[in-house]
């Protein structure tokens, strides 16, 4: 175990029992902190990401923007080295979270998941049921007590607001919900596990003006909990929601800032082109 | 005639000939089938089925060579059904795409297209010589399972990857090892095809006569099997056996024992059907 701790990020404690589960839910009060140093990405010869530093601030919502194959997807799942599959990848720099690189080769990638989670561009549950679907993270923990995944998934499900809509029928298909539903059944499954950081790749673009307002004031509500990272193509969503923005161009990170700077004065003409809407 | 009815007409050709070219294999199995039947179904009575080999026609019944053919299948299943589902899980989901994964994947496509009495002389050489085990069953399955093994590998890989690879990423995203992610993701998705693959080749090696004739199974064997190192004969190889001689009775037996062979692959297949159909509803 004396290995497993030094490398998991402080000072989350990862053991397949709910008593440190408990434990674990106090002592993660403290906020993360994100720090990304010359990071640079490839997919064989094509170079994707092409040196990026960058500070994310904890507990607040950061917006990545930028034109479609800017590298802003490829960034956002260096933090939970979900590109790590990906035939050909090649990353070299360092992301530090907590202070500890997430790269290193002692630390293992399921625990590091577990404490940033994903949401996706398309809702994605499991063809399992509602309450399922969200006891996943915990099952797979080894946890077995009953009693606390109830718990657990109850309280995502409130988290999420989705609880009242889904309360009587837990076992229902996950796939018989609405599409707004399943994402927000995706945003209740990725908070069952109690990460400190969410990551966000596009979460509403599959999904129609009122589910997007609904998972955009979750959003507002969960960044009092949580550091927020969240790839979007819709400005106005970005400004909406984001106390950050980054704007990505070609691999490059152009402008990093507070958002109502960079939507009323940004430094760069790049930007100002961008989200005026001249280009992209 | 101007050029739209030309049109039309070469349509309505075309259909008629598509029609007719649909229609040659299935009256052909039709005919033969019907042929079959008129031959051969007077004959099937219980006594067919639980009677022993014989030299007189009418006393002869498929009894040995049903079992064997019962035994092959199981013992075929149990050697096959793990080997191919795990090479293809390995193959899809764990090996990197490089030269090494591209060579394996062309020889199993080349494997499944090797002529099965090819497997035959494989098996005789490595089974029944020089692992010594004889003509038995078990080297009979063992022969068999080589030969559908491509064909379980490539229906797993396909059924594997029809999973989405958005429930990998789910899983993958919750802090999930491969191995839960497999386990309880994509195997259970994708089971109705690995299901409808595997009944397939199975409904194959039921089927298969050359490679088990080179393997030594014989056309008479007077008890069926009661152990994996038993003589076997199979139903095949009693049909093939009966057909060669030249009493009529004979001649209505291979028919009755084609019948009961026929039933066995169309019940395989129409269970492939079923867990395709019942599956596709409960992911879908």
């Amino acid at each position: 175990m004396a290995t497993k701790m030094e490398i998991t990020m402080e000072p989350t404690i990862h053991k397949n029992n709910t008593q440190d589960l408990k434990v674990n839910e106090v002592l993660q009060k403290k906020p993360p902190t994100i720090e990304v140093k010359e990071v640079k990405v490839w997919y064989d010869d094509f170079m994707a990401i092409k040196g990026i530093d960058i500070a994310i601030k904890p507990n607040t919502v950061t917006a990545f923007i930028g034109p479609s194959g800017c590298g802003k997807s490829t960034f956002l799942r260096l933090f939970n080295r979900m590109n790590d599959y990906i035939d050909g990848y090649k990353m070299e720099g360092k992301i530090k979270i907590n202070g500890k690189n997430i790269n290193k080769k002692k630390v293992i990638v399921e625990v590091l998941r577990k404490e940033i989670g994903m949401v996706f561009q398309k809702p994605n549950p499991f063809p399992k049921s509602i309450f399922e679907n969200v006891a996943y993270g915990l099952k797979i923990q080894g946890i077995k007590d009953k009693n606390f995944i109830q718990k657990r998934v109850e309280k995502a499900l409130k988290q999420a607001d989705l609880w009242e809509e889904v309360k009587d029928n837990l076992k229902k298909s996950a796939l018989a919900l609405s599409g707004g539903q399943q994402q927000r059944l995706c945003i209740a499954r990725t908070l069952a596990v109690e990460p400190s950081i969410i990551l966000m790749d596009e979460p509403t673009s599959a999904l129609d003006p009122i589910s997007t307002a609904k998972i955009e004031d979750l959003i507002r509500e969960l960044k009092k909990k949580y550091t927020i990272i969240i790839v979007t193509h819709n400005m106005q969503q970005a400004s909406r929601i984001s106390d950050y923005t980054a704007f990505f161009y070609i691999g490059d990170l152009i402008e990093y800032g507070k958002t109502k700077k960079i939507f009323t004065n940004p430094e760069k003409k790049q930007t100002e082109n961008y989200i005026t809407g001249r280009f992209g | 005639m101007n050029s739209i009815q030309k049109n039309r007409l070469k349509d309505q050709l075309f259909k008629f000939w598509g029609i007719f070219c649909t229609l040659i294999g299935l009256v052909l199995l039709i005919v033969f089938i019907g042929d079959i039947l008129i031959d051969g179904i007077s004959r099937i009575d219980w006594g067919f089925i639980t009677d022993l080999p014989s030299r007189k026609a009418e006393k002869s019944g498929i009894y040995t060579a049903l079992m064997g053919s019962i035994w092959i299948l199981l013992l075929t299943s149990l050697i096959a059904i793990p080997v191919g589902v795990a090479a293809a899980i390995y193959l899809e989901e764990y090996s990197k795409k490089n030269w090494l994964s591209g060579l394996l994947e062309i020889n199993i496509s080349n494997l499944a297209g090797v002529p099965s009495i090819i497997y035959g002389l494989l098996g005789l050489e490595v089974f029944v010589r020089i692992m010594s085990l004889g003509a038995s069953v078990l080297a009979g399955s063992l022969t068999l399972s080589l030969l559908i093994l491509p064909i379980i590998i490539v229906a797993t890989r396909e059924a594997i990857k029809a999973v989405p690879s958005s429930i990998k990423d789910a899983s993958y995203a919750l802090g999930a090892s491969k191995w839960q992610t497999i386990w309880l993701q994509i195997l259970p998705a994708s089971g109705g095809g690995i299901l409808t693959g595997v009944i397939l080749a199975l409904s194959r090696a039921v089927g298969e006569t050359a490679p088990l004739i080179v393997v030594g199974a014989l056309a008479y064997v007077p008890f069926a099997p009661q152990n994996p190192m038993d003589e076997f004969s199979v139903l095949p190889i009693q049909i093939f056996n009966w057909i060669s001689r030249p009493q009529h009775g004979f001649i209505e037996n291979a028919a009755a024992a084609i019948i009961i062979l026929l039933l066995i692959t169309f019940i395989m297949n129409g269970i492939a059907v079923y867990f395709r159909n019942k599956w596709q509803q409960k992911w879908k």
